[in-house]
Formats: structure tokens, sequence, C-alpha cells
């Protein structure tokens, strides 16, 4: 428009100028604009008439105040949902696309009542708290969009939570008039209540075409592995009721029934366990004398004697979860709300959440059929098994069950992570309890391997200028057989390493690294020149490390190559009346940390060192010039869960003589810094994750009576 | 008449510019709309209604709680549902006899083969098959105890063009008396249907049988009562099977190739759409994507234009050092929707890229496969090389890890596979004690832990890194009587006797006097320190799922016998320990006496011997590392004085030779050599150091 502009402005003052030929020239290319610029407005317009009839004018405005559509006799309706549909033939991938956040987008429809031709609404109730309380959970998520165009899952305003107020015909009519119904591919309905009288179908019966179900109350026939999502059945009470999270452990019952609509003929069998098993069993039923209807349904009675629901669940250990006329029950929330292990009784009934939660870790699922033997089935399980299925049944529930918000959430996420299975989260992930999270490792090299010798290692030499000591390390280690490469990482940027002609000759490549730092985490960056698995990070003064002593160091670290394999060894001990760490050296019977000034460690470790260092501790130990190598026994030790291991009798690496040079005085400054450095690593990492141990590995038969002649390793230097 | 044009055509700008500003209103409101959402992202949420709070429930408290309840009774519904939900909607609960199972407790899964004829011609792989249970340890020969039958006839291959199909399937079926209609069978079936729609079909009516069978499509696959199993080839080992081809963490993870493919090409036909297109994504360098047309026997009639480039392009590269080198490997359908690629690229280590949609995974019930594969969708082919250049290399790192995981634990060898699927069976059959999701996936495989045992994670010695540190381990407990002329002080811990029943086994049954996770065994004739016990016991908290001992010993390969060799010299490196006295989790006492078969510990317990030998190997099979051996004051055994030589058997070179011959039963057994060599012991931090004696923690070990 704005090029028109300037056009047109120009035009006439250029036309009187312009020959007869030009000018009609002129006018047909102006006529030509003009035209393209209505039709692009049009075109412009045209396309978003739907949505702008459903413009978003209610922001701040009643449910009743949605728009009326009105749905003819007529209407199409949906065909039955197709029992074969799975992700790759009834979902629109295309929809989704490849984005780098691997995230769905999902579009919500605006609110409208649909009223059938004489005005009555498809439902009775519309609207329900509930449904509203998801669906703007999902609008407040990172899944949401508002632009339909872009978006890949579509979810309806109409709510098919609960069949029961549901008129069939008409609310499948809604759906089919949906602007992007479209077969109802890539859309998600949420229902929790499916069925009704006399067969109470396990799931929804509304004709919905290929619409992805979120179900509550599936059953093995009509869940559609891996393409429908089962939910739970909220439970209103989670919200109503407040239940503090306690202490797993034995409880004042062994088991609870608490559920008031059981078929007597269970009903007999769980009087039969009560009268075998007595007071473990608790049978509850509903209260026939209480006089107040709104409150029965939190009261429970057995013989006369009124219980709290469902507070009373808390006070067993097992909870049962009978199915009804459906096989989703509202129960199961209250009881993994009370902490208690629920024992489903439900043949055939997928579980919530099945595809991701491992609910063998937090249930007991008993076939009806062996409901009799279920007492003994219960006791033969371990206490402490009990224990961790109760804390894991509460966060359950705290994760998954607790509000609509979870339980939508949820079940986007398993979504998305079929359509992106690629990012998708982990078991540890999904069944892991924070506590267990927390404190638990997950190795990044867990499997059991001992690599192959031959490969050999990488010895990673940090020198500032102490040529003539380096010079002796490098002719000193190059005669440990298995060494592969050096690399001499210069870390002086004033001065240039010597020529090359200087170098004292050996027989494997030696590769200089000038840095553009002199920093100590110089020392672990993940060179490309690297090419071993092994890096022995060595310091330019450590001459006094045999051969021997340095190949048995490779090959304990071929057995442990997932740890950090030193010779100094060095512990950190909790000072009671400092109430902080110290660090300790020399002489103890026990070692958390080796020495990086000589030691055999994964190159990975290097990677995470330099990209993946919590906190500020590079830019600590940069800043101080010490204590790199703490922070890479913390690294390590947290990532593994495992001590480093100290190798053969070497206490430290100054040589006797040096001891006198140094000082006493110089030394304690330098303790009194690395106690500072645990200190600080310990707050960031937020835990000590340094592992003490007692014990070294040596050669087989180190100082054992035997020829040394026949030792592998006969050389072994003393402290 | 300028002037005029000059009005003329600035009217026609003003009404232009006014008619777009009329119908165009949305226009800019549009573009305003546009440029403000790039700057403050305003979304337009879900409206926040005012009578929020006011909304109905979407059900009653007493809806929710009471639900109408159901007249029929539960008894009668379930066997109205085992009449309608049978054949292709078969489960476990309506096509399945429990019943059969009961019959004997908890060890009541019992599989029992039907004899096959004489006259059948039964392939290699499904005799592999049928060894597999018979030497396991559900094997019945009788019939009456049996919970689960599988067929004496081969029906791995049902492929009517194929030689090796057997006709007449029905007729031949319907003659077994327990047949019953498949209830409690089991079917292993790798190849269904023929050209050109390869469908699901067998052939032959399978009624209410179990399938275990390759390809499974998602659609046939009756969930929770079907067992997918990998394509194998008939090359695939019975037993042992070789270790994945991983054998170090290379860091950065990337190998040479990105994505590698090599393979048929389909013109027409089933698979075609896939194959078809994977040369669209070969760029030459980093990934590889090779296709023939050259299969069949009458390729050239169907070739197009891109055949004979292709074939040329097909043979410059080598498949096995593709397999090696690439990072990932697609694994595309072929003509069924399994192909023999899968295992070939788990055991290479090359994260398995799968384009099969609809496929079931094998053993999907119960193994995660996206941590250890990528898997595609046909329809986003193109999508795939940007999908992998994204895997960032932590998680490539994993995934190929996870492939050896898995590859070892239940696809190298057809024993696996077997045992694997006939598990899963059982777990479901009893599934109040079977594994959890975790068990399977998790170092060392659901194979090894047996829920019999416990279903408790924290009673294995394999989790308590992935469980939080928290868990202590208990004080240690004795099983064997200590000596007379011990130097024991008074016993803090309390002290069980137990009657060895003269059996050399029984040293390992799991007495349920032991309570503790850590067990030390030791022989009647062991002397040893407290503090040395001390120190191996602490070393074992280090190292709870491995052997922690003394005595080494070690095994060699003899190249003049062509044998295992077993020695007891003094020797630089150790794979065994000798059990006389060792610490090591109780949890293995179990595994001896339950998953190592009966023919092995009938063999030790005739001979008297190689009971330790049995144990070292069942520890390394399962952990895949060497046992630890601990410092000890002096050695172990002193020659015992002549007079008592006569009764100490271990010293006859009978005894010994017998030692010879267990290591290569055993390693028979196993189908490899599971021992592993180490070259360390561990010694407390001080040991035999030029240090003070009074700084020393172990100071007694030090004494000769």
């Amino acid at each position: 428009m704005c090029a028109a502009g300037k056009y047109s402005s120009r035009g006439p003052a250029l036309i009187p100028r312009m020959k007869t030929k030009h000018r009609i020239y002129y006018i047909t290319l102006f006529t030509v604009v003009l035209l393209g610029l209505i039709a692009t407005g049009m075109f412009q317009f045209w396309p978003h008439s739907i949505e702008s009839t459903a413009e978003w004018t209610l922001e701040k405005g009643s449910v009743h105040d949605a728009p009326l559509i009105r749905l003819p006799v007529s209407s199409p309706i949906p065909e039955r949902g197709d029992l074969s549909c799975r992700m790759h033939t009834c979902f629109d991938v295309y929809r989704c696309g490849y984005n780098p956040k691997n995230r769905i987008k999902v579009y919500i429809y605006p609110l409208q009542r649909f009223v059938d031709e004489l005005g009555v609404p498809i439902s009775s109730t519309g609207l329900s708290r509930e449904y509203n309380e998801l669906l703007s959970s999902i609008s407040d998520s990172d899944f949401y969009t508002d632009d339909v165009t872009r978006a890949c899952l579509f979810i309806p305003s109409i709510d098919v939570l609960n069949q029961n107020s549901l008129r069939i015909r008409e609310t499948a009519q809604a759906l089919a008039v949906l602007p992007r119904w479209d077969k109802g591919m890539n859309h998600l309905l949420f229902n929790m209540l499916p069925g009704g009288p006399p067969d109470y179908n396990t799931a929804l019966d509304v004709p919905r075409d290929r619409a992805l179900l979120a179900g509550g109350g599936f059953s093995t026939w009509t869940y559609r592995q891996g393409y429908d999502v089962s939910i739970p059945v909220y439970s209103p009470l989670s919200a109503d009721v407040v239940l503090s999270e306690r202490q797993p452990g034995p409880r004042h019952y062994f088991i609870l029934s608490s559920q008031t609509a059981i078929h007597r003929e269970y009903r007999a069998e769980l009087e039969r366990l009560k009268e075998e098993n007595g007071e473990a069993l608790l049978l509850l039923d509903k209260c026939s004398n209480l006089s107040q209807g709104a409150a029965i349904a939190r009261k429970r009675c057995y013989k006369g004697q009124v219980y709290e629901y469902p507070e009373v669940l808390q006070e067993s250990s097992f909870c049962v979860v009978l199915r009804g006329a459906r096989l989703g029950q509202a129960a199961l929330s209250d009881v993994l709300q009370a902490g208690c292990v629920p024992v489903i009784l439900a043949d055939s009934y997928i579980l919530p959440f099945s595809e991701v939660l491992d609910w063998k870790r937090a249930s007991v699922v008993i076939p009806e059929e062996k409901l009799s033997e279920m007492y003994t089935i219960l006791k033969s399980i371990p206490h402490r098994q009990v224990e961790e299925m109760q804390r894991q049944a509460r966060w359950f529930w705290e994760a998954y069950f607790s509000s609509m918000k979870a339980i939508g959430l949820t079940t986007l996420q398993i979504i998305n992570d079929r359509i992106y299975p690629y990012a998708a989260r982990t078991y540890e992930q999904w069944n892991n309890p924070p506590v267990v999270k927390w404190s638990s490792v997950n190795s990044p090299l867990f499997l059991p391997l001992i690599p192959p010798r031959a490969p050999g290692f990488t010895a990673v030499v940090l020198t500032y200028d102490r040529v003539e000591s380096l010079f002796r390390v490098i002719t000193e280690i190059s005669k440990v057989p298995s060494l592969a490469k050096l690399l001499v990482v210069w870390n002086n940027q004033n001065k240039s390493p010597p020529e090359e002609s200087l170098w004292p000759k050996v027989g494997i490549p030696l590769k200089v690294v000038r840095t553009k730092e002199n920093k100590l985490s110089n020392r672990f960056f993940p060179y490309d020149e690297i090419e071993t698995e092994a890096v022995l990070a060595i310091d330019d003064d450590i001459i006094m490390l045999t051969s021997d002593e340095l190949q048995f160091g490779y090959e304990v670290w071929r057995e442990f190559p997932d740890r950090l394999v030193g010779y100094p060894g060095r512990l950190h001990l909790w000072d009671h009346e400092m109430g902080k760490w110290k660090y300790e050296s020399e002489w103890t019977n026990e070692v958390s940390m080796v020495l990086t000034g000589a030691a055999f460690y994964h190159k990975y470790f290097n990677y995470l060192y330099t990209y993946k260092m919590p906190g500020d501790i590079k830019n600590w130990v940069d800043a101080h010039m010490n204590c790199e190598d703490i922070a890479m026994n913390f690294l390590v030790a947290n990532i593994t869960g495992k001590a480093p291991i100290k190798v053969t009798p070497r206490k430290k690496f100054k040589c006797p003589e040096c001891t006198a040079i140094d000082g006493l005085s110089l030394d304690q400054t330098h303790m009194v810094e690395r106690s500072e450095c645990i200190n600080k690593f310990a707050t960031v990492f937020g835990t000590m994750p340094l592992k003490v141990v007692e014990h070294r590995a040596d050669p087989v038969l180190y100082k054992d009576d035997f020829p040394e002649k026949l030792k592998s390793f006969p050389n072994i230097g003393s402290l | 008449m300028q002037a005029r044009k000059k009005y003329v055509l600035l009217g026609l700008c003003a009404f232009c510019w006014l008619l777009l500003f009329y119908c165009g209103g949305g226009v800019q409101l549009r573009l305003l709309h546009l440029l403000t959402r790039h700057q403050g992202d305003v979304l337009r949420h879900w409206p926040n209604w005012t009578d929020g709070a006011f909304l109905p429930r979407y059900a009653h408290l007493g809806e929710l709680q009471t639900d109408a309840g159901l007249a029929e009774s539960p008894r009668q519904r379930r066997l109205a549902w085992s009449t309608i939900y049978k054949d292709s909607r078969c489960r476990m609960e309506t096509c399945f006899d429990f019943s059969r199972c009961q019959r004997r407790g908890r060890d009541g899964f019992r599989v029992y083969v039907y004899p096959s004829e004489k006259s059948d011609r039964v392939s290699q792989s499904y005799r592999k098959i049928l060894a597999s249970i018979s030497e396991s340890r559900y094997y019945t020969p009788d019939p009456r105890e049996a919970c689960l039958f599988v067929l004496g006839i081969d029906t791995l291959d049902r492929d009517q063009l194929s030689g090796q199909f057997v006709p007449n399937m029905d007729e031949r079926i319907r003659s077994y008396p327990l047949w019953n209609d498949g209830r409690n069978h089991l079917i292993f079936n790798l190849y269904s249907g023929t050209w050109p729609n390869y469908t699901e079909d067998l052939g032959f009516n399978t009624g209410q049988a179990i399938l275990a069978k390759a390809s499974l499509n998602t659609e046939h696959f009756r969930p929770g009562f079907d067992v997918s199993i990998p394509l194998f080839s008939k090359d695939h080992p019975q037993k042992g099977g070789e270790r994945g081809w991983l054998l170090r963490n290379t860091t950065p993870p990337r190998r040479k190739y990105l994505l590698m493919f090599k393979g048929k090409r389909y013109l027409t036909g089933i698979g075609s759409d896939t194959r078809n297109a994977l040369h669209h994504i070969h760029n030459g360098k980093d990934i590889v994507s090779l296709t023939t047309c050259r299969h069949g026997k009458d390729w050239e009639k169907h070739k197009d234009s891109r055949c004979d480039r292709d074939n040329l392009e097909y043979e410059r590269f080598d498949y096995q050092e593709l397999l090696h080198n690439s990072t990932f490997c697609l694994v595309p359908r072929g003509r069924r929707l399994g192909s023999f690629r899968f295992l070939e690229s788990l055991q290479a280590a090359c994260v398995p890229v799968l384009l099969s949609n609809g496929w079931e995974l094998p053993f999907s019930d119960v193994i995660q496969w996206n941590q250890a594969v990528i898997e595609g969708d046909e329809r986003l082919l193109l999508q795939v090389p940007s999908t992998v250049r994204a895997v960032p290399n932590e998680r490539v790192l994993a995934l190929r890890q996870r492939t050896q995981v898995l590859w070892d634990a239940y696809f190298s060898s057809v024993d696996k596979i077997v045992l694997t699927t006939l598990e899963i069976i059982k777990d479901r059959i009893f599934s109040h004690v079977s594994r959890n999701r975790f068990m399977w996936n998790s170092l060392p495989g659901g194979l090894l832990v047996l829920p019999e045992y416990s279903t408790h994670l924290a009673h294995f010695p394999f989790y308590y890194l992935g469980l939080g540190n928290t868990r202590v381990i208990e004080s240690k407990s004795l099983e064997k009587p200590p000596p007379s002329r011990s130097k024991w002080p008074p016993m803090p811990v309390p002290l069980v006797v137990t009657d060895g029943r003269r059996k050399t086994t029984s040293r390992f049954l799991p007495h349920v006097a032991i309570e503790t996770e850590a067990v030390l065994s030791l022989d009647e004739d062991t002397v040893l320190l407290t503090s040395e016990v001390n120190f191996a016991f602490l070393v074992w908290r280090s190292f709870p799922d491995r052997i922690v001992g003394y005595p080494p010993r070690s095994h060699f390969w003899d190249p003049v016998k062509h044998a295992w060799s077993y020695t007891s010299k003094w020797t630089n490196e150790y794979s065994i320990v000798l059990t006389g006295a060792a610490f090591y989790h109780r949890y293995y006492n179990y595994l001896f006496s339950h998953h190592l078969p009966v023919s092995l510990r009938t063999l030790v317990d005739r001979t008297s011997n190689c009971e330790d030998i049995l144990m070292n190997f069942m520890v390394s099979a399962v952990t895949h590392l060497p046992p630890v051996k601990v410092a000890q004051r002096k050695q172990h055994k002193e020659l015992p004085a002549p007079q008592v030589m006569k009764s100490v058997s271990w010293a006859s070179p009978e005894h010994f030779s017998q030692r010879q011959e267990c290591i290569n039963t055993f390693s028979t057994w196993f189908g490899y050599m599971p021992l592993v060599h180490s070259q360390l012991r561990l010694d407390p931090v001080l040991f035999r150091d030029q240090v003070s004696v009074l700084r020393k923690k172990y100071k007694d070990l030090e004494r000769a």
C-alpha cells in the first residue's frame, strides 16, 4: 500500500511529460497495480472469515455469553471410532512438523453453546468446572497456541467428561460441525465417565471419527494402544480435602475397603476374608442412618461406627479398588492421595497413564478371580517394598492425579512423546519421585565395559614455562608402553613453546596446544587431539612415577573406566567444631579424592567439566588457580555415585627434599584454601557427592613373596 | 487536459486507498496484530470466566462413588467374556486357563513340548527354539503338569512359497488331544503371509493360542496376550552369543558416517513406498543410503532409470564396514515389518532409526524402546537426516550403550529370545510376583532378576545406584561355623549353624537364616582375622554386585589342548576368587540354586568340587566384570600337615583335573567364557607402607 501511494504521487507529475503511447501504458500499469492491491486485500480478508465469527470477544465474560449454535437435525454425524486407528494411520503428523523444541502445538476451540433445533442444549451441564480448569491449564501451558493454522492437536471446548450428561447424537453432530474437524483428525477428547446403563461401555459412546480419546476406564478391548491415552477418573475430593503426606510405614489396618457400590458377590468374598483375618481388615460401607444426603459421600460406616472419608484411607497399608459398573474408579485417586497402596481388582482395565507409569511399583493388581487370595498375596510383599509403594502411590497422585491440570498436561506430554519419540521423557523422569531423582545417579557411562588395551591413553601435560622439567616428564612417560599420544597444553601466552628440534625425541606423536588464556581449566578441555578414551592428566613436574606405576594405573583405569584413577589420595572430613568440611591430606586410612596431578580418567569427563560443570565452579577454580582436581573429583563422584580409585602406595608428588623448601606456613594456607573449595563446591552441588573408601588398588602380587622378575609390575614406587 | 488527468489520477488513487481502507480494515488490524505479536507475543488464552467458580461439577460425588452397581454377577460376566472375546480379541483372562499353572504353586509354570514326528522337517531355527525350551528350568516332559504347550511342528516359516512350509496344519493340530482350541499354547512364527500382500495370517487356525511372532502389526497384536519377537537368522547362536560390538565409549560419540542404509529397493508392492524413497537422503558424505534393485529373479523386467546408477554406488560400500562406522542405522520395513537389520544394528551399537509404521517392537510389553532406538515415521523420511543430526552427543552415548544392554540381555542368542518370551508370559500369569519395568530395562536385564526371590528393588545387588544412595547395607552374617582354631572375638552377630546335608551345592542354598544382604562364605579350615573380614566387607560394600574374596585363581585358553584351562599358580592376573572365603550378595545364592540348570548342580554335587568356579562363572556372567581380590595376611591355605593330607580333598591331583573339566563344561553351558581377568588387588590404603603402625587401621593384616 505504501508503494502504491508513492507511485501515485509520482504518477501525475510524470504523466504530463509523457507521450500518448506511454500514457496508455502507465494507466494500464496503474490499473493492474490497483486491482492487485484490491485482490490482495480480499485475499487477506477472506480465509479468516471463519475465525472472525468466533472472535474471542469474551475475554471477560460469562459462560452463558458464548455464541449459540443451532444444530439442524440433518447435521452430519461422525462415524463410530475406528478400533484400528494408530498414530501412523489416523493422525496427521505433517501438522506437527519438525521443530527444534520438539513440542506439539495445541489449539482450543472457542466456547460455543450447542443446541438442537428445538433449542435444547446437547448437554445437561454444559461446560463443567473440571473441563474449564483443564482447558485453562492447557491454555496456560507452553503447548498452547491460538493460531489454528499452526496447531498440531485440536481440543474441542465441548465438554464430554461425563457421558451421563450428554445427548449422544447431538454431541456427535456438534463435534462434526467444528471448523477443523476433518474426520476427527488430530482432535483430542477428554472423557472420564464413559458408557451408561445397562452395559456400561468402556469408552465414550459418542461417535467421534478418528479423534483421539483420553478416557478414564478403558478396557483392553476398547483401548487403542499407542493412540488413545488412559487417564484417571478425577476425584473432586482431591481439591476439597487436604491429606498431608504420611511417613510410609505400617498402618493400623492392613487392608481397607471403602467403596460403597461393590457387587454383593465381592462383598461376600471380602466378608469371608475378614472373618479369616479379623482386625487387619476393615470393610466400610455407606452409612444408612445418616440423615443428611450431602455429607454422605464423606462418611463411611462399619457396624454403626462412623469414619471420615477419605481420611480413613490413611489408616491402612492397602486399599481395595474394585471395579464397579465402570472400570475406572474415582476411589483410585483418593486412595493414592492417602498414600495407601491400591489393590486393583478390575480385569482388563487399562491403568491410568499406563503407557509411561510403572504401576507395579505403586500398586498391586490382582485378577478378580483371585480376590479370595488377596490377603496371602499382600502378606507376601516385603515391608520395605510396601513402604516404597506407599511413597510411590502418593507421588503418582501428586504428579499425575491431583488436579485437572496435572491430568491434562500429562496427557499432552504422552502424546508429545509419541510424536517426538527421540525427545521422549525417560522412565526415570516419569516414575522416580523427586527424592529418588535427587539422590540417585544416572551415570553417562553405565555399560560395564573393560575397554581394550590397544588404543592406549593420551597424556595431557599442562605446562607454563618449566621447560626443563617438562622435557623430563615427557622423556619419562614416553617409556610407558600404552602411551598413544602426548599432548602438551602450553598455558603461557607470553612465551612461545620451544622449537620443535629442541623437544626430546619420543616414539609417539607429540602435539603442542597453545591456549588463549592462562587458566587451570585448560587442562580439562576436551581437545580434538585426544583420540583415545583414556586421558592421563599429568603435571609438568611429576617425574617420580615409574613406567610400571603408570602402566598399572592405565590397567586399573581399564577395569574402572567410569572413575578417576589417581595416585595420591585425599580425604574430606566433617569438622564438628567448625560445622563445615575440612580437607585432609596424607597418612589417612581413607580416600575420597585423588589428585589430578597424575590421574587417568575418561575423556567424557572433560566434556562434563568444560560444559556441564554446575554453578560458577569453573570460574572459581580459574580465579583461585587451585582446586581444579577437587572440582573434577566432585563432578565424577556426583554423576557416577562412585568413589575414585587410588593406585599404589604413592602419598604425595613432591619429592621428600622439596618439603623443606615449601615450608609449613605455605602448606597450611594451601590446606585452608582447599578446605574452602570443598565447602564451596558442596554448596553448589547441594550435597556432598564424594564417597569415602578404605581401599587402594595394587598389582595382584604386590609385595608378595614372589620372584620380582615374574611380576608384571615389579617397579612400583614407594611413598 | 493534463490537469484534468492529474485530478482523475489523484482521485483514482484516493478511491483505491479508501477502498482498501474500507474492505481491508482487517488487513491493517491483522498487520498490527502480527506486529505486536512479534514483540509482546500476546496469546489469546482460554477466557477466565467470571462465573467460572459457579460452574457445575462434571459429576456429583455420589455419582462417582455409587455407579449404579452392576446387576450382573461378576462370575457370570467373566464366563460370558470368555465366549465373546475369542480369537482375534483374545486376552489372558479370556483365552488362557490359569488353573493349569496353579498346580504346583509358584513354580507351576511348566512348559511342555510336543514330540515332533520323524517325518517332519524341522528347520534349524525351530530346533534351536525347542532345544532352548527343553533345557530351560521350565521344561516338563509331562503334559499333565504343563501350563504352556509348544508345538513340535515347525511353524516358523508360514510362507507358502517357502520350502519349510508345513501343509495340513489344521488337520494335524486337531489331532492333538490337548489342543483345546489352542488354549495355553504358544506358537512361534517368524514369517507369515506371502507375496504380494504378506498378511499376518499363519495359514491355519491358531485359535486361542498365544503368538510369539516376528513383524507383528499393532493392529493384529493382541495386547497383553501375544508376544512380539525379533526376526533372527538361522545362524543366530543358540546360546551365549556374541557380545555387542561396542568396546569403548569414544568421545565424541559420533562415528565416520551419521546415517547409513544398504539394502534392497522395492519398485512395486508392499513396502515399496519407503524402500523406493530411501535413495533421496543419500548424500554420499555422512549419509549413505544405498539401494539396489538387483534382487529376485526378474529384476531387470521392472528396472527403472535409477537402477544402474544405484547398483554402481551400491557396490562401493561394504555393509559390515558401514555397520561399524555409522552412528545411526536406518531400519526400514521390508516386505514384512521387521527385518534382520534390526538385530544387526543393535549388536553393532549402531542406533537403529526405525521406519516401519505399525510394527509392534520386539518384547514391547517390557522394553522401553525409545531409550535405545529412534522411532521414525515412514511418512517423514525426509526429516530423518535433520532429526538424527539434532540428537545431542550425550543422548547418542546413552542410546548406543542402551542398544548393547538390550542386545546382551535379550537378543544375543535364541536362548535369550525364547526365555524372554517365556518370562513375559510367566510375568503375566503371576502378575503379583513379576518384574517391574525398571528391572526389565536396567542392567543386568530381566532374565537374571528372579521375581520369586523378591519384587523389591533394594533386595538385589544391582540397583543401589539408581535408587539413591540412602540404602545402608546391613551387617554381615556368617554361613558356616567358625573353625575351632579360629581367633574370632566373641560373636557380635547371631550365629546360625545349618545342616549342610552333605552336598556341595548346599553351601549356596538360599538359607532363610540369611537375612542380611552380604554373605560371607567360609570353609571350615579357613583362618581369617577380624580385621581381614572387616576390610573385605567394607570393600564389598563398594562392589555389592561382585564376589569379594581372598585366594585368587585364573583361567586361560590352552591352545595346545584347544580347551580352557584352570590354574592355581600365582599369577599376575586372576579371574576367580575361591568362595572358601568370600563375600557376595545373598541374591547370588538364590540365583545359584534357581537360575542354573539342575545338570550343572548335580555335576557339582557328584564331584564335590567346582562349586566355587560355577559361582564365579555365574556372577561374572551377570556383571561382565571380574571378581575382587582383597589383601590377605598370608597365603590362604598353607600346606597341611602330612597326616591331614589324605582327608583334604583339594590337594589331590584328581581334584585338580576335575576342575579343568568343570571349567570347560561350564563354558559350554554358558555358551561363552564369562570369566574376566583382573590385574589388581584391593589393599587397605596404608597397606605395607613405611608408615608408623599406629597410623594403620588394619595393622593385623601385615603381621606374618
